[in-house]
């Protein structure tokens, strides 16, 4: 299975620039895991011990409203990272995750790496540095919604 | 380019129909969604002199009230009808919602810079659109469609507020099902009921499947939101030379005459309200302006 993951892990662009030996390591907390329309990956409140490579289909993540349903925060498609709850404590999810249609992810175990990031800080730092980027694209998208520029007060 | 008011005041003098209107009349008033509506004119009599190129703008008089510049939104192969989508949201807008078909509405025009569809033949071409934005894209659409042999990919990325404010969402859907064009929506937020994107437009840009280098792109919308698609497709390798934006301001001549529209030394109704990235970049950005 490794064997089968590694050259997809290694051309990501997420992880553009990493070197080989992390890649492997990085491989050996990863599995292929697939999602029907409608099924919840992970919900509020659960502990958060993967994050995701998306490779086909799409993911809402939503926040629920009582009584009134899930409130679609963000969608994530083919290419995407998603979730770093698994970096940082006390681990556990803010957010439900769907799949909006059939979806394919490589799964990557948080905790297993977590355990390889304390082993090798230079892996750490790769990884903080590639999570650190996401979020800051994910904060920028998050400002310019805040906005609401179709709103009326555009 | 640089012109002054006394330039386009001889202009003004020397063509004594420029700020005449024409009389039009309302084919059909199309409500699109909550806010926004889409008016068929026809010519009463005589048309406008000049056919229109996607991009440019008329002057709508809603008799009584007031004028404002509202973009063309049809097909130019339609002239002398023209097509114009307007969000209601003050004075004259509200008034042009209430005209049925039949009514008389005053139009000069057409006014400023087009989209450069003519000159990016050969290109890879992307349209981005915020909000009502889209309609001021859409004879470029038709456009590009009508000749679309001549271009290389032809991508559409949309954004709007919620499922509900997604403006032509038929045509969305039939140029989605074409075979040579890519089209991708998304929403600012949505409950369950919506199974497309959530998320700003500029994101669609990051998976997009075009050649940066050979690329140029249309922009239209909320002036953020057109810097941060900007910075995303300056991100991807396209140059600000190619990336096309479409200011708005306050426009009330259409001629470069009053100034209302003035900045910096750019008359946006005369001299826009299409530009370059890369001729405007700096000047959206001065706060006093």
């Amino acid at each position: 299975m490794q064997q089968t993951l590694e050259p997809y892990l290694a051309e990501h662009p997420f992880l553009k620039g990493m070197n080989s030996h992390h890649v492997e390591l990085i491989t050996g907390c990863a599995e292929n895991r697939r999602y029907n329309p409608g099924e919840f990956l992970y919900r509020e409140g659960d502990e958060a011990t993967h994050f995701y490579f998306i490779r086909h289909g799409r993911l809402a993540q939503e926040i629920l409203r009582p009584q009134k349903g899930g409130i679609v925060i963000q969608t994530s498609g083919p290419g995407d990272v998603l979730g770093w709850a698994w970096l940082f404590p006390p681990h556990f999810r803010n957010l439900d995750c769907r799949a909006v249609e059939l979806t394919r992810v490589l799964a990557l175990d948080g905790v297993c790496l977590r355990e390889k990031c304390e082993q090798d800080h230079e892996l750490g730092y790769e990884i903080m540095k590639r999570f650190a980027h996401l979020m800051e694209q994910e904060l920028e998208s998050m400002r310019l919604r805040l906005l609401d520029i179709y709103g009326n007060n555009d | 380019m640089e012109t002054t008011i006394e330039h386009n005041c001889e202009q003004v003098v020397n063509n004594n129909h420029t700020m005449t209107p024409t009389i039009y009349r309302v084919e059909k008033n199309r409500r699109d969604t909550h806010d926004t509506f889409t008016l068929h004119l026809s010519p009463e009599d005589q048309p406008l002199e000049t056919v229109y190129e996607p991009g440019q703008f008329n002057m709508l008089y809603a008799f009584g009230v007031g004028e404002v510049p509202i973009s063309i939104s049809g097909d130019t192969t339609e002239w002398p009808k023209l097509v114009h989508t307007i969000r209601a949201v003050g004075s004259v807008t509200n008034a042009l919602q209430s005209l049925a078909t039949g009514d008389s509405i005053g139009v000069r025009g057409p006014y400023g810079k087009p989209w450069p569809v003519e000159a990016t033949k050969g290109k890879d071409i992307i349209l981005v659109a915020g909000g009502i934005g889209l309609a001021p894209l859409r004879p470029a659409i038709y456009q590009i469609l009508h000749n679309r042999e001549s271009y290389g990919k032809v991508i559409l990325l949309y954004g709007s507020r919620r499922p509900l404010d997604i403006l032509f969402r038929k045509e969305l859907e039939k140029w989605r099902s074409r075979l040579d064009m890519f089209v991708d929506v998304t929403v600012d937020s949505s409950d369950r009921n919506w199974n497309g994107n959530v998320g700003v437009v500029p994101r669609l840009i990051d998976t997009a499947n075009f050649d940066p280098i050979d690329t140029a792109a249309f922009v239209c919308g909320p002036e953020v939101m057109m810097r941060f698609t900007a910075m995303a497709l300056n991100k991807r390798g396209v140059s600000s030379d190619n990336i096309y934006v479409s200011l708005e301001r306050n426009m009330k001549c259409g001629v470069g005459l009053c100034g209302h529209c003035q900045m910096s030394n750019q008359f946006i109704c005369k001299d826009g309200p299409v530009y370059t990235y890369s001729q405007v970049r700096e000047t959206v950005l001065i706060r006093e302006i």
